[in-house]
């Protein structure tokens, strides 16, 4: 046992450091420290500054454009990036459809989505969840039959996120109605501007519109669009949702914005001194920094059993539920930190990163309350702590 | 970075727990609980013969310099069979002491009668008002002639009841709760002087109040430099707390598992309980308090022997936080989860329950601990 990196892995923390402090452009990087929403462009200059790097798509073949690195470097990079803070990249193409398409994609597939994907060419969405299929994801009910070399496709998506910037979005239709449950889904690319796809944003507690539902409407998709067989998506929905998980635990970003709090709370008056000087908030911070290396040793426990074998580990399940917890918990001492200035509604309601208002109390105020409603979602998505845990029960305790 | 043990590690591993799976069966233990001295001296000799004694001391006096990964290995295993004998009072607290603090001669002439099983000591640093402050000593070392004088009452001295020899804490100078002023030394039991009351611990250990009145020690049996020997408890107790987490985490593992097989066997309504969700989440959030323990105490472990006080420190802290919340939602779990059974002595799961609740009271609750971090700056820097 030992906690010590390898030299040749402190180098390349160093090297990763270096890279994220020159290349990552202070807006984005003041947006990511201060909680303000990322706009659609932020996310795409960055990706292609990292892939530009050729850190696009790390965890990929090298063929494809991934680096090759071992679990523990990968671990360290994201770690880097979290901690800069830069953005993750948009997940729903590196981390979702692109291993899906690598795994159980023609050669044609791979060629033409893969590239555009890495250096986000094309923004994917996921097509999943439904207004009757959330938890219970097998219960979805669009469906796709075949009809003169295309699928038409019929239903309603919903919990679409960043779909108003969507090129494509990959989708679970069901193509046998006669089959049961998990059996008869299938896995569609499908181009966002087919006529008959309409998109509409849900407005979420914390003002934003992250989220949309989208219709189909005799959607037409040609059949070269099907990834793997069909009737088969199920399993690359498993598939996808495994890979969903890893680097849930979001150590890094925790850590970046406990710092972020603690300089917060030295600026905050209570009682004529700084809050950090509260020995009450302060022993509430130090909690969730026990709980944050407590999940950082779990989460480099579960890396290192990765060097040695590459099966999904259902421990994953831990990580997403501790991490979700404590970047909830950090968001709710941010608000507390700046306790009535709180109460202003001072964020943007349209889709521009417009921050013209003069800001009510102090400046870092405004988007702390938002943020705080908006991560109540860190326990709901990638399957809620309650999947988790049915999910530890069954794969772990064999319950 | 790597978390896996060495072969030699694993070899030390299967030898421990097949030992305690040969000899420690619930019944056994109730047995040896029954034993003059609260243990079986017969198992006693067993670890001995098995080198465990020896493990953390330097081969010249018939140690193995293992290190806190090793004693991590042995507490572990003692945390899961919930052995009652003094490994932790002699090897890991005195026999600490004696090794990082001992003169060349002393530790010749006493870690040799450790490793063979045949000397037993305990550690009487703690006070009646001392609490968990380390530092707050009243007993008092005079010198006299050209040794000291011993005088003062110690209390919750592990294993203070069959010890031989104490290591004692007392003040040559400076203010009660003064980290300067403190020295150590080696007295025996049966010194004139020395007086002692046994007494069993509700884990079902032993401990003893004991005195010291007017007891004359030689300049050779302090430890470390008297008057200056604060840093040294420390450096011990925190290795110590590494190696309680560890012992906690045994106990927490073996009372989860017991729990899980419990809901697998335990049937109502027609059904095994464990097909209950409510009962399944809490057992999912046992685990995960379980595996967020074992996470620090590995840390604690690796950290044990830092020689940065601050950091060592910090990471000490944070793990004794960890494994006192943990705790609590392990025992308290497995308890609720086993129903009026658990509530019983004859069933082994509240038995672990103690134990672990007692280990978050040794050396600083995780309150106390929670503090400590706080006061220090925390983990991570602002």
């Amino acid at each position: 046992m030992d906690l010590r990196f390898t030299p040749e892995e402190n180098a390349f923390r160093a090297e990763v450091r270096a890279f994220m402090k020159s290349a990552l452009p202070h807006s984005i990087r003041d947006k990511m420290i201060e909680g303000r929403h990322l706009i659609k462009e932020d996310l795409v200059t960055w990706q292609r500054i990292l892939n530009a790097k050729g850190w696009g798509v790390p965890h990929w073949p090298v063929e494809w454009g991934g680096t090759g690195w071992g679990p523990v470097k990968t671990y360290i990079f994201r770690e880097e990036v979290q901690q800069a803070p830069a953005p993750e990249p948009l997940p729903f193409g590196v981390n979702m459809v692109g291993p899906v398409i690598i795994a159980f994609g023609n050669e044609a597939q791979k060629k033409r989505f893969l590239p555009r994907i890495a250096n986000l060419d094309d923004w994917w969405a996921q097509g999943f969840s439904e207004p009757g299929a959330g938890s219970d994801l097998a219960s979805l009910k669009a469906a796709a039959r075949r009809a003169d070399g295309h699928y038409v496709v019929n239903g309603q998506k919903t919990w679409t996120t960043l779909a108003q910037y969507a090129d494509w979005i990959f989708c679970l239709v069901r193509t046998d109605p006669a089959a049961k449950k998990q059996q008869g889904i299938s896995f569609l690319l499908i181009d966002m501007k087919t006529p008959g796809i309409t998109v509409r944003p849900i407005q979420t507690i914390d003002g934003g519109r992250e989220v949309n539902e989208v219709f189909f409407d005799d959607v037409k998709v040609p059949v070269e669009n099907l990834v793997g067989e069909e009737n088969k998506g199920w399993d690359y929905a498993k598939f996808l949702l495994g890979n969903e998980r890893t680097g849930i635990a979001r150590v890094g970003i925790s850590k970046a914005r406990i710092r972020r709090l603690k300089e917060l709370a030295a600026l905050e008056q209570s009682g004529g001194k700084p809050l950090i000087a509260d020995e009450r908030f302060r022993a509430k911070i130090t909690a969730v920094e026990v709980e944050i290396k407590a999940l950082e040793m779990t989460e480099l426990r579960v890396v290192a059993e990765r060097t040695r074998s590459n099966k999904p580990d259902p421990a994953s399940s831990i990580l997403k539920i501790k991490g979700s917890e404590i970047q909830q918990i950090i968001t709710e001492l941010l608000v507390e930190v700046v306790g009535p200035y709180a109460l202003p509604d001072q964020v943007p309601h349209d889709e521009s990163d417009r921050w013209n208002e003069p800001p009510v109390g102090p400046d870092w105020a405004g988007p702390l309350a938002p943020q705080y409603f908006n991560y109540r979602k860190t326990s709901i998505y990638g399957g809620s702590n309650e999947i988790q845990k049915n999910i530890i029960a069954k794969a772990i305790l064999g319950l | 970075m790597d978390f896996a043990l060495s072969e030699e590690q694993q070899l030390l591993r299967h030898s421990v727990e097949r030992l305690f799976a040969d000899h420690y069966a619930f019944e056994a233990r109730k047995r040896y609980a029954q034993e003059k001295d609260g243990f079986s001296r017969a198992l006693w000799a067993r670890y001995a013969e098995l080198g465990l004694l020896g493990l953390p001391f330097a081969e010249e006096h018939g140690g193995s310099g293992g290190g806190p990964v090793e004693t991590m290995i042995v507490m572990e295993a003692i945390g899961r069979a919930l052995a009652l004998e003094p490994y932790f009072a002699t090897v890991v607290l005195a026999g600490g002491l004696i090794r990082l603090g001992g003169s060349e001669a002393l530790r010749a002439a006493i870690v040799p009668k450790i490793a063979s099983g045949e000397l037993i000591l305990a550690f009487a640093h703690a006070e009646r008002q001392s609490r968990y402050d380390l530092a707050d000593v009243a007993a008092t070392a005079r010198r006299v002639g050209s040794g000291y004088m011993l005088d003062g009452a110690k209390s919750l001295v592990l294993h203070g009841d069959s010890a031989e020899k104490f290591v004692v804490s007392a003040r040559l100078g400076g203010g009660q709760r003064d980290r300067d002023g403190i020295g150590l030394f080696l007295v025996d039991a049966a010194d004139k002087g020395v007086s002692t009351r046994g007494y069993a611990t509700v884990d079902g250990l032993r401990a003893a109040e004991v005195t010291f009145a007017g007891v004359r020690v030689p300049a050779e049996a302090a430890l470390g430099t008297p008057g200056a020997a604060f840093p040294l408890i420390e450096r011990v107790v925190d290795a110590a707390i590494a190696a309680l987490a560890a012992e906690a985490v045994g106990a927490m593992a073996a009372m989860h598992a017991l729990t899980v097989d419990y809901m697998k066997t335990r049937k109502q309504f027609g059904v095994t309980i464990g097909s209950f969700q409510a009962l399944q989440h809490r057992a999912a959030d046992m685990l995960i308090a379980l595996e967020q323990a074992r996470s620090m105490a590995m840390l604690a472990t690796m950290m044990a022997a830092e020689d940065d006080v601050r950091e060592r420190r910090a990471a000490i802290s944070a793990a004794k936080v960890q494994i006192g919340r943990s705790g609590r939602i392990v025992g308290h779990g497995a308890i609720q989860i086993h129903g009026g059974i658990g509530m019983t002595m004859e069933a082994s799961v509240g038995h672990y329950f103690k134990r672990v609740t007692m280990i978050d009271t040794m050396f600083g609750d995780a309150d106390h601990h929670l503090g400590l971090l706080a006061e220090s700056g925390g983990l991570i820097a602002a």
